[in-house]
């Protein structure tokens, strides 16, 4: 009886998750194992013709691969820039609009617009600003408050075509980042804010020795996400810059892009992207490693 | 209105200026906005004489009008409505089952299940590229809207899975207990209690799932060739490259793709919250 009631039950959860598990195994976990089946061949489109088994060889030709180097670097460049920026501004305008109760929502609101417009449409606005020679800003520039004589090529050269895809990745995170930082700063108990101030701590020090401690789980666990987020910048450089002008601009997710739809080099693609998968994986793990305390690892 | 200000300036130098703060962070945050909608009310934003302004000398909504109206702008815009929508009613359904099997079941594989739940849910979606846009082309899901759906669906199925389970799990179960001491089956559990004590996180994935199809780009942009299947996203990128001047015409057509979000976020303002909160949607 209780047998036979047990394989009922199991068999009632098997049925829960079958759609779920059915379409995770073909559309998701198939894909990753074949990827990473992929990038160890010199992957043919034509079909009929044989893939070749190349070992390692996509890998080292990444290694060696001087575009590789510099979408790295590029990638790395714009999550040091963006995310440390970003968390700043976040936590300030947080620490700010906990302090008004007016207006809370609608501010907030007006921070978070960035976070739910499509990566499609910002991209083409902040291309649109930074066109060259007419564009917004190079008319704010040179005509309306006179900083610079002659317009500026934003796009057409390295490092200002990077300013539009950072200043992208910037206002974008921020209003996300806020009303996180907005939702930790509320469970902080007044009476800890009062106590400091009687033992004379100025706001500064109330900053530091109080809330940023109080809320480092949740710093931990913005930074975390937003790097994750970093390293995987992509619509922004496709659509602003496509990795020009002559790849200057290229980070790992559009070189892969290119060249898996560009050159149909499948086999090289999945390397790449899964020298990027590596690294946000190991990150991953040494940020929850080393920057969480022993007791706050879940 | 002045003396108000003078009074509240007395009484709270500090608090005026936080308000200044807010209100600088608010207008960086805005403005970009402010331009688009500009743009798009400007005739011929670029062609003729150059107008940089940011309110336009004379406001017009041909640009509105026109892309409306433009091949197959409206057809785009169903598409995107039909998969979003079709993609969220599924990506609900098959996840909240997944969740309460994890959540109120013992099976064997559970775990191991569960745990590549949680390692896929770290690798970067762009890895699955170019396998899911072969295995599309094999299964001949390419130029489908359904295509897209079921990559979509499955896509968001292990996020959707791993933050309902944890929702289910905090529960009671005594209702459910009595419903199947009183002869009721697993589903009946399932359909009349877990999921309508769960709404306010069915809501929550229900925005995002929303937000997140509505949008996404890399997907429709490698699947889809056939013109009549695009949906919103690629049609603007379209737009943009047949006609890179024309920002008034690309403006236009994406404020009318925004609308909808701007919809969906204002009116669940408060399901958005705790959606954020909760987990890590962003």
């Amino acid at each position: 009886m209780s047998l036979s009631y047990s394989r009922r039950k199991i068999a009632t959860a098997y049925l829960f998750i079958l759609p779920g598990l059915l379409l995770f195994l073909i559309f998701v976990i198939y894909p990753i194992a074949k990827a990473f089946q992929m990038s160890f061949y010199e992957w043919n489109i034509m079909p009929g013709k044989p893939n070749e088994f190349i070992g390692l060889g996509n890998y080292i030709r990444a290694y060696n691969d001087p575009i590789v180097r510099l979408s790295l670097t590029n990638t790395i460049v714009y999550t040091i820039i963006t995310v440390p920026t970003g968390m700043i501004l976040a936590l300030l305008s947080a620490l700010l609009l906990n302090q008004i109760r007016r207006g809370k929502v609608f501010f907030r609101t007006l921070y978070y617009l960035p976070v739910i417009t499509s990566w499609v449409i910002v991209s083409f606005l902040f291309r649109y600003f930074f066109q060259s020679p007419k564009g917004i800003l190079n008319n704010l520039l040179v005509n309306t408050f006179h900083i610079i004589k002659e317009p500026i090529s934003w796009l057409q050269n390295t490092p200002t075509a990077f300013i539009p895809i950072w200043a992208l990745g910037i206002w974008k995170e921020i209003g996300w980042a806020m009303v996180i930082f907005l939702a930790a700063l509320q469970t902080i108990p007044t009476e800890l804010y009062e106590a400091a101030e009687l033992d004379g701590a100025n706001a500064w020090k109330r900053l530091i020795n109080v809330t940023l401690p109080l809320i480092r789980p949740t710093l931990v666990f913005v930074l975390v996400v937003l790097m994750i987020g970093g390293f995987n910048v992509f619509t922004s450089v496709f659509l602003i810059t496509n990795g020009g002008p002559l790849q200057r601009t290229e980070v790992i997710l559009s070189y892969m892009f290119h060249q898996a739809f560009d050159y149909l080099d499948f086999g090289y693609g999945t390397a790449i992207s899964f020298l990027l998968a590596a690294i946000i994986i190991i990150l991953s793990f040494l940020q929850i490693r080393f920057l969480r305390k022993p007791e706050e690892i879940i | 209105m002045m003396e108000h200000f003078v009074r509240l300036f007395r009484k709270n130098i500090s608090k005026v200026l936080i308000y200044l703060g807010i209100t600088c962070g608010a207008i960086v945050m805005v403005t970009p906005f402010l331009y688009m909608v500009s743009t798009a009310f400007k005739k011929h934003s670029y062609s003729l004489a150059f107008d940089p302004g940011l309110i336009p000398a004379n406001p017009t909504i041909t640009n509105f009008i026109k892309t409306w109206k433009m091949n197959n702008f409206q057809l785009y815009f169903r598409n995107s409505l039909f998969v979003a929508i079709t993609s969220v009613l599924f990506v609900v359904l098959v996840s909240s089952m997944m969740a309460y099997a994890f959540a109120r079941f013992e099976f064997p594989g559970k775990e191991i299940i569960f745990f590549t739940i949680l390692i896929v849910l770290m690798v970067p979606n762009m890895v699955c590229l170019i396998p899911q846009f072969l295995l599309a082309k094999t299964l001949g899901l390419r130029n489908s809207l359904w295509g897209l759906i079921l990559f979509y669906v499955s896509g968001m199925v292990p996020f959707n899975t791993f933050l309902l389970r944890g929702f289910f799990e905090t529960l009671p179960k005594e209702l459910e207990d009595a419903v199947l001491i009183d002869g009721g089956s697993y589903f009946t559990v399932y359909r009349k209690i877990i999921l309508p004590l769960s709404t306010p996180a069915l809501a929550t994935i229900s925005i995002f799932s929303f937000l997140g199809f509505w949008d996404e780009f890399i997907l429709a942009l490698t699947f889809i060739d056939d013109t009549s299947k695009r949906t919103l996203p690629i049609a603007i990128a379209t737009l943009q490259g047949q006609y890179a001047t024309e920002w008034g015409w690309v403006f236009a057509a994406s404020i009318i793709a925004v609308i909808p979000v701007i919809i969906v976020f204002v009116s669940l303002q408060k399901y958005f919250v705790g959606g954020i909160t909760s987990g890590a949607f962003r």
